[in-house]
């Protein structure tokens, strides 16, 4: 994982649902690069135009609910955005997201603070999350150990090899 | 312990589990359609040392998106899975016109049973808790993991316990049921719980109606949803394996997280109302204004069964549906397809002047096959209703039971069934 990410936060509401994140019709894509063309597009069709690499997603609580795709967060990361940050993440999306290497933050504080354009900088290792613009920081939630372990080795792919290797 | 707790002690080896608590379990079996494999058989090749699945007749996969094909994409990716399945010989492989989608083909096929762990790249997995299985859906570099080690990582959920007595009033079905509850609980109210369904009402429902309600667990945000596995519930799986399998009962001392009771005797046909599935209204509240429709679809994973079609067929049969709107149905696998044909149902169905598909995801999520348009109005049996769900952005999806779509067939606009005359499911 990267040692800090920085951008500028594109704000959403609750329920964002991974239909909108990446709509059906898009979910034979297989291609990160243009799966992220289509990011967000159910509720913010000017989003692939306007996102820049490293910018952040900052959403209310409940995010990426709905469908396990996980093109959801795939197309995320496929449109350059290098965290999301939210008051809270529906379950399988939370999972994706850890397994894919997208980093995620929960931090009800930090949403309430962030307004569209902020320019955000995140250390995910420490869950630290400082809103430049404002000159305000806030402490994200801690994942449980066995989440940290997976996120270190670099996700659930590593995980499964030494898994394999440990069988043999 | 609860029921859900107990499966996963079991299945992690373990004497007891607490919520919270992070296991490894061993899963009975992983399922993937040709989306969620795509991805899976990606992830696998990927992996250092992935070269089988860990028992090849412990993996089933589903061809149900988008079929047949709605382009070269698709027919790629169907190809990708068929291959996957031929390579690792995958015993439980289900092409077009030999499955239909796959949580109403899995039961059919036997493929669950009682005390069961099953994982699935699709979130409606949860769909086999109405069997008495812990059933859960992932994404596919999870299903990739499950594949290779026959095995996941799980955090225990925390259990709701939800009560339902009372005798279903006529015209009011399982639909209704698990669309009041979600309705109730909200769609993130249920996050990361195991939900168990208890009470007078679910003893006496059908197994189509548990499966029905297991299906919307998610819809809730819940990561399963589980009934306990009772005489009709024994009979069903029995009728399609022989295989062995141990039949759990939760503790009658078990902490749940929370009991919920749900009068049944009081509840009306529900709907869901735009733009998600716990806006839930009973239909006379929605009926203070005319809700005009263009299209309404009949069948999917939560009421693609025998039993949701002979409803419909009974309340269109003799008569056409409104011209103003159209009407889809997807019989929920080919078996189900077959057997309606074999009742007059699809006929019945067609005479009215219903299209009549081949059973697939399609337009449930906007994919193919009954795409909305912008401004489109449609009513729905299926389980989902987010924007764009169903096609445009710009439409609206409401979602009812195959007797409220069905009635409202006929006016071309909302209509509560009770102003017909109905036995109760």
């Amino acid at each position: 994982m990267e040692l800090t990410l920085r951008g500028r936060a594109h704000t959403y509401g609750k329920n964002v649902d991974t239909d909108v994140i990446i709509p059906g019709k898009y979910c034979n894509i297989v291609d990160q690069t243009e799966l992220g063309k289509h990011a967000m597009e159910g509720i913010d069709p000017e989003f692939s135009a306007r996102v820049k690499a490293g910018d952040i997603i900052v959403a209310d609580t409940n995010f990426g609910c709905g469908s396990s795709r996980e093109v959801a967060p795939i197309a995320i990361k496929g449109a350059g955005v290098s965290a999301v940050i939210a008051k809270s993440f529906a379950r399988i999306f939370y999972r994706n997201a850890i397994n894919i290497g997208l980093p995620i933050l929960e931090s009800p504080e930090a949403v309430d603070a962030i307004a569209a354009g902020d320019e955000i900088e995140i250390d995910p290792a420490a869950g630290t999350i400082r809103n430049l613009t404002k000159g305000t920081s806030f402490q994200a939630a801690e994942f449980p150990p066995f989440m940290r372990s997976l996120i270190e080795a670099g996700g659930l792919i590593p995980y499964v090899e030494r898994r394999l290797a440990e069988r043999v | 312990m609860t029921l859900t707790e107990k499966i996963l002690a079991r299945h992690a080896g373990l004497d007891r589990v607490e919520p919270g608590q992070i296991i490894n379990a061993k899963v009975d079996l992983v399922l993937a359609n040709e989306l969620s494999a795509a991805v899976a058989i990606a992830v696998m090749r990927s992996m250092k040392g992935a070269k089988r699945v860990f028992d090849r007749t412990k993996i089933a996969l589903v061809e149900d998106h988008f079929v047949p094909a709605k382009d070269a994409q698709s027919a790629k990716l169907a190809r990708l899975m068929k291959e996957f399945a031929a390579e690792q010989e995958i015993e439980h492989f289900f092409d077009v016109g030999r499955g239909g989608i796959e949580h109403v083909v899995l039961p059919e096929e036997g493929l669950v049973a009682p005390g069961e762990l099953i994982v699935g790249g699709d979130s409606h997995t949860c769909t086999y808790g109405a069997l008495g299985a812990f059933a859960t859906g992932m994404g596919s570099t999870d299903i990739a993991a499950a594949f290779v080690l026959g095995e996941v990582w799980l955090r225990v959920p925390p259990t709701i316990k939800i009560v339902y007595n009372g005798a279903l009033p006529e015209g009011v079905f399982a639909k209704d049921l698990m669309l009041a509850t979600v309705g109730t609980l909200g769609i993130d109210g249920a996050t990361y719980r195991a939900l168990e369904y208890h009470g007078s009402t679910i003893d006496a429902l059908s197994i189509t109606g548990r499966l029905t309600m297991a299906n919307m667990a998610i819809e809730a945000g819940a990561k399963n949803g589980i009934f306990h596995a009772d005489e009709k519930a024994l009979a069903f799986v029995r009728e399609r394996t022989d295989r062995r399998f141990i039949v759990e009962r939760a503790d009658d001392d078990a902490a749940y997280e929370r009991i919920v009771t749900i009068d049944v005797s009081a509840l009306e046909p529900q709907i869901a109302c735009p733009h998600t599935p716990d806006n839930v209204h009973p239909i006379s509240e929605v009926l203070r204004e005319r809700v005009d429709l263009d299209q309404i679809f009949i069948g999917s994973c939560t009421n693609g069964y025998i039993e949701d079609l002979r409803i419909a067929a009974k309340i269109l049969h003799g008569k056409k549906i409104a011209p103003s709107l159209r009407v889809i149905v997807n019989p929920g696998s080919q078996k189900v397809w077959m057997q309606a044909a074999d009742e007059g149902i699809l006929k019945t169905l067609a005479s009215a002047g219903c299209v009549v598909n081949t059973p697939g995801c399609g337009a449930c999520f906007g994919g193919h096959m009954g795409t909305l348009g912008d401004g489109e109005r449609c009513l729905s049996t299926t389980n989902r209703n987010y924007v764009g769900r169903m096609g445009s952005p710009k439409a609206e999806v409401y979602l009812a039971s195959p007797a409220t779509c069905a009635a409202s067939a006929l006016t071309g606009h909302i209509t509560d069934p009770r102003v017909l005359e109905l036995a109760p499911a």
